[in-house]
């Protein structure tokens, strides 16, 4: 597999993840949710590499997801019991939890494999040269590819198993809770699943791809179809065509390839916002045009 | 005016719920019969969603117990259904009027089952009797205010339960609509189902309600309608403020009372 | 020790210059910070500090070189721009305002480290200061920056000062403010530019990844302290300058760290210290006022049933034993001791060898406590209609919480009845 591949692949299925748990964030109004646990999320990575000493365990990954699910009950702590306003909760939260993380890694610049500046914009350019290696010798491939496969492969399964329970909790929570579908119980699986494919997305994307990976393919998708499994499959074809057309922007311009990816997700989102056949702004006017002069 | 009956179907003893350790409903105590249409009337504010939430578990109470079918809520949840009122759920999600209906079988079905073929004839079936069923593959988005009350309606119907609760279901509903589901409701009562609604309009209540709960943060009568909803029992539930209730309600919440006294056991 | 004297004593002029330029711009970012707060618009406030990156590197690109007039232009430029299209797409599509907000933060911000990253690797030596408004490096205000920075703060708070009852409405009751024909858009259009401004200049301390917290952390700490807007802004004013000097000393001592973190991180301990112990609202303070109330309960209580007792024996002031108590009232004993102490403690009660027994206030106030109940079972069996059986419960909470006031209404609307539901008899004074 050519390099160009092997990055344009692992993006592709970061960005899946992301767009098909973004599809319920965006849906259940928690976009900004999903901004804050990518970013509180930094302090468990950064924690689980001093800790293992590599960059490579599972542990990593669940650890640092668990921080996530903490991250959603903090949120909530502060709005409940604390009578903080939501927005405030989340801000002060995820900004408090990122700092911690950014001081760690410049404290502890040595011993770990991550600097700032990748923290925000991931260093996806790397994937066809960090390889993983077993144990015997054996050269499996590109170690964030596997990271991310598996995870996407986590997310499917879990969106699959729970397809109406996280339709319904989604679509009406006090309905699910009526019929004794637990409305809390998905909620914190949903926190959770997004706090896992943030982190296994933070290397190779960084934190800001990852929120725009959460939010611009649905919002898209959104746009162009009343159909919540069209919205998860259109979602899904978005994400790959940002990360092709954001890999080959940044190739020309030689320029970050996650920042490119987030250009592309925002320029698709331009596209639908205006010429989407139902929804688009400008059809609309148009359409509006069209019947006056009648 | 508060008639208790024997083998009710839902017993409420000594509710009282509290939002932020304020009291929004205090004492009620009840008892309502099976098969017949039951509405629950009062002002704005005066508690009625919020009888309907704490029954159906959605809020908790600060004291009492509620009964159905004369046991608790989580053993029955399947006979029990539940309209909620329109403007909680955002209706720009990406459904379609079956995919909404078809939710009601969810509750039958486990974690990995699918909808089959018999759950998608019950909610076609749901569909037929609001009048719904052209309307099975449209958007949710497009439909009007009435429309959606009816697809509510029929995810209930789906549920195939014994007793319903709605919330304000005649709320922003166009005439025609109203009339169907009435019309549903009367019938669902003579097959011997009871339905309980949140109801708003005081014109309606002698043509639509056998039996009639009157709230106002507490409650003031539960009867048969005829005997019921008297021009009495009107004024005291819509006319004087309970201020001291209310000043005493503030106390609590800004004292943050216990509730109930969990310190000691009770004399 | 040595370093920390050196700063604080200022005689460095680099360091003079650092400390007002890091006063000036976080406690004019949490001042602004402190009206998105009460408009509930914290996270729009995040969405534009993200955004302002491109504009930097647009004008770093189009001029060639670092000119912080040129950058605040372009930061200006495109912090306008997210929020313009934030409220465009909300209002004119289906998008819901978190999406439109988490759309533009990241779309924007990605684009910014587009540029960013094109521009540092074009080798123009200049912008080596650009990767600073990333993370925020007060040190890096010097000169001629600081007065430029330092003038526009100033702006800031001089406008505040000149806007601030309106600020306050348009923040408040918008309804309000329309009808006693205050130009609300006007007036939303100055607070949101002074938001952007704050924004532009608060990057150079804080990094625009960290900026949401100078608008929000310092309001949302100073919230929990008054009810007073007034109070409340100065508060985050102070809390914000502090984080600021906090920071730059940070700078001075470990040049290599970023400041921005350690900003965030004083101030949201700051923050974290008034959710738990802030007088009044605090999570702390409320925990241990229910604590005092439930001890306060107990103890009526047993004033309550040593009244009881008296009714019973005609005898208000004979010696009761433990046992006596508690078969009148079920408790612990352990608790009903703890109690008996702290009422003699506090003068109701007297103590004769193990036995005890009221003194006239204990009397008065056990008195008042049976009253309270039976009156609010009156009340309760009239008022609510509820059934004569079930008003017990009620009444034994409502009859700590009623106030002489409320005391003196509910005879008076009962008409001094004589006796409760139970046929027990009412002791008036």
């Amino acid at each position: 597999m050519s390099n160009d591949l092997q990055i344009i692949l692992a993006g592709s299925f970061v960005a899946t993840a992301c767009g098909l748990l973004g599809c319920y964030l965006i849906l259940r109004k928690m976009a900004m949710v999903g901004d804050a646990i990518s970013h509180a999320v930094l302090p468990g990575i950064v924690l689980a590499f001093l800790f293992t000493g590599s960059r490579d365990s599972v542990t990593m990954v669940i650890g640092a997801g668990i921080i996530g699910v903490l991250t959603t009950f903090l949120i909530e702590f502060f709005h409940k019991k604390g009578k903080l306003q939501t927005d405030a909760s989340i801000g002060v939260t995820f900004t408090w939890l990122f700092a911690i993380g950014v001081i760690l890694i410049s404290v502890f610049a040595g011993k770990v494999d991550l600097d700032q500046d990748c923290v925000l914009y991931g260093e996806i350019a790397y994937v066809p040269i960090d390889l993983w290696i077993t144990n015997a010798g054996v050269v499996m491939g590109p170690r964030v590819l596997y990271i991310s496969g598996t995870v996407l492969l986590i997310i499917l399964i879990f969106i699959t198993v729970g397809y109406k329970e996280l339709f319904l909790t989604t679509f009406d929570p006090a309905y699910a809770t009526a019929v004794g579908i637990s409305t809390v119980l998905w909620h914190y699986l949903l926190m959770g699943a997004v706090s896992i494919t943030t982190v296994a997305s933070f290397e190779s994307v960084g934190a800001i791809l990852v929120v725009a990976l959460l939010i611009a393919p649905p919002a898209t998708a959104y746009l162009l179809t009343e159909n919540l499994f069209k919205m998860m499959v259109l979602t899904t074809i978005i994400g790959v065509l940002v990360s092709i057309t954001g890999y080959y922007l940044a190739v020309a311009t030689d320029g970050s390839i996650a920042g490119a990816m987030a250009t592309m997700a925002g320029l698709f989102f331009g596209l639908a916002f205006l010429f989407s056949p139902t929804e688009g702004y400008l059809v609309k006017k148009l359409r509006k045009g069209i019947v006056v002069s009648k | 005016m508060i008639s208790q009956v024997e083998n009710p179907i839902v017993e409420i003893h000594d509710l009282t719920v509290s939002y932020d350790k304020k009291p929004v409903l205090w004492d009620v105590d009840l008892s309502l019969p099976k098969g017949h249409l039951i509405g629950i009337i009062g002002p704005n504010g005066a508690g009625k969603s919020t009888l309907i939430k704490a029954v159906m578990g959605l809020i908790p109470n600060s004291s009492g117990y509620i009964k159905l079918f004369d046991q608790d809520l989580d053993k029955v949840r399947g006979r029990i259904s539940y309209v909620p009122q329109r403007e909680t759920v955002d209706w720009d999600f990406p459904a379609s009027v079956i995919d909404v209906v078809l939710m009601g079988r969810y509750g039958k079905l486990g974690l990995f089952k699918r909808p089959r073929k018999a759950d998608r004839e019950v909610a076609m079936d749901s569909l037929r009797k609001v009048d719904m069923e052209a309307f099975k593959d449209r958007q949710i988005s497009q439909l009007s205010g009435g429309q959606q009350q009816r697809v509510f309606l029929a995810r209930a119907l789906a549920q195939q339960a014994d007793l319903y609760f709605m919330d304000e279901p005649f709320a922003g509903v166009d005439a025609a609509t109203e009339k169907t589901i009435i019309k549903l409701l009367r019938e669902m009562t003579e097959r011997g189902n009871t339905v309980i609604v949140v109801h708003h309009d005081l014109q309606s209540v002698p043509q639509y309600f056998d039996w009639v709960i009157m709230l106002n943060m507490r409650l003031v009568a539960s009867g048969s309608t005829e005997s019921t909803f008297t021009s009495e029992v009107l004024q005291e539930t819509y006319g004087g403020k309970l201020t001291l209730l209310s000043e005493v309600g503030n106390l609590l919440k800004q004292g943050r009372f216990p509730s109930r006294e969990q310190t000691e056991v009770k004399n | 020790m040595e370093t920390f004297l050196d700063f604080f004593s200022f005689s460095d002029p680099n360091v003079r210059y650092v400390v007002l330029g890091s006063i000036l711009i976080t406690a004019s970012s949490a001042i602004v910070g402190s009206f998105t707060f009460l408009k509930k618009k914290a996270l729009v406030g995040d969405a534009v500090a993200h955004a302002v990156l491109p504009g930097v590197c647009l004008s770093f690109i189009l001029y060639g070189e670092k000119n912080p007039l040129v950058l605040i232009i372009g930061a200006f430029t495109t912090g306008w721009l997210a929020l313009t299209l934030i409220d465009f797409i909300t209002s004119k599509s289906k998008i819901k305002e978190d999406t439109a907000i988490g759309l533009i933060l990241s779309v924007f911000f990605g684009i910014g480290i587009f540029l960013l990253t094109i521009i540092q690797k074009s080798g123009n030596a200049a912008q080596s200061g650009l990767d600073q408004f990333l993370f925020g490096k007060a040190a890096s205000l010097v000169g001629s920056d600081l007065i430029t920075f330092g003038m526009v703060a100033v702006l800031l708070l001089v406008a505040v000062y000149l806007f601030f009852k309106e600020f306050t409405l348009i923040s408040f009751d918008k309804d309000f403010a329309a009808s006693v024909g205050l130009p609300i858009r006007a007036m939303e259009l100055v607070l949101t530019t002074l938001t952007v401004l704050a924004v532009v200049i608060g990057i150079q301390a804080v990094g625009v990844v960290l900026m949401a917290a100078m608008l929000i952390t310092p309001a949302a700490a100073a919230r929990f302290w008054t009810e007073n807007i007034k109070v409340m802004i100065w508060l985050a004013a102070i809390f914000g300058a502090f984080s600021g000097i906090s920071g730059a000393y940070i700078s001075y001592i470990a040049p290599s760290m970023p400041t921005g973190p350690w900003i965030v991180i004083v101030i949201s301990t700051i923050a974290f210290f008034s959710f738990f112990f802030a007088p009044g609202r605090g999570i702390i303070q409320r925990l241990i006022t229910q604590k005092r109330i439930k001890k306060h309960i107990v103890d009526e209580n047993i004033l309550k049933a040593l009244y009881q007792l008296g009714e019973e024996e005609k005898n208000f002031y004979d010696k009761r034993t433990i046992e006596t108590i508690l078969s009148k009232r079920t408790l612990r004993r352990d608790l009903l001791i703890k109690s008996l102490r702290r009422l003699k403690r506090e003068g109701y009660l007297k103590n004769d060898n193990g036995l005890w027994f009221f003194n006239t206030a204990g009397k008065n106030k056990g008195q008042r406590v049976v009253k309270l109940h039976r009156l609010w079972e009156v009340y309760l069996t009239q008022y609510l209609r509820i059934a004569p059986d079930h008003v017990h419960d009620d009444a034994d909470t409502i009859e700590h919480v009623l106030t002489p006031e409320l005391e003196a209404r509910l005879e008076k609307l009962l008409n001094y009845p004589s006796t409760d539901p139970h046929k027990s008899e009412i002791p008036y004074e």
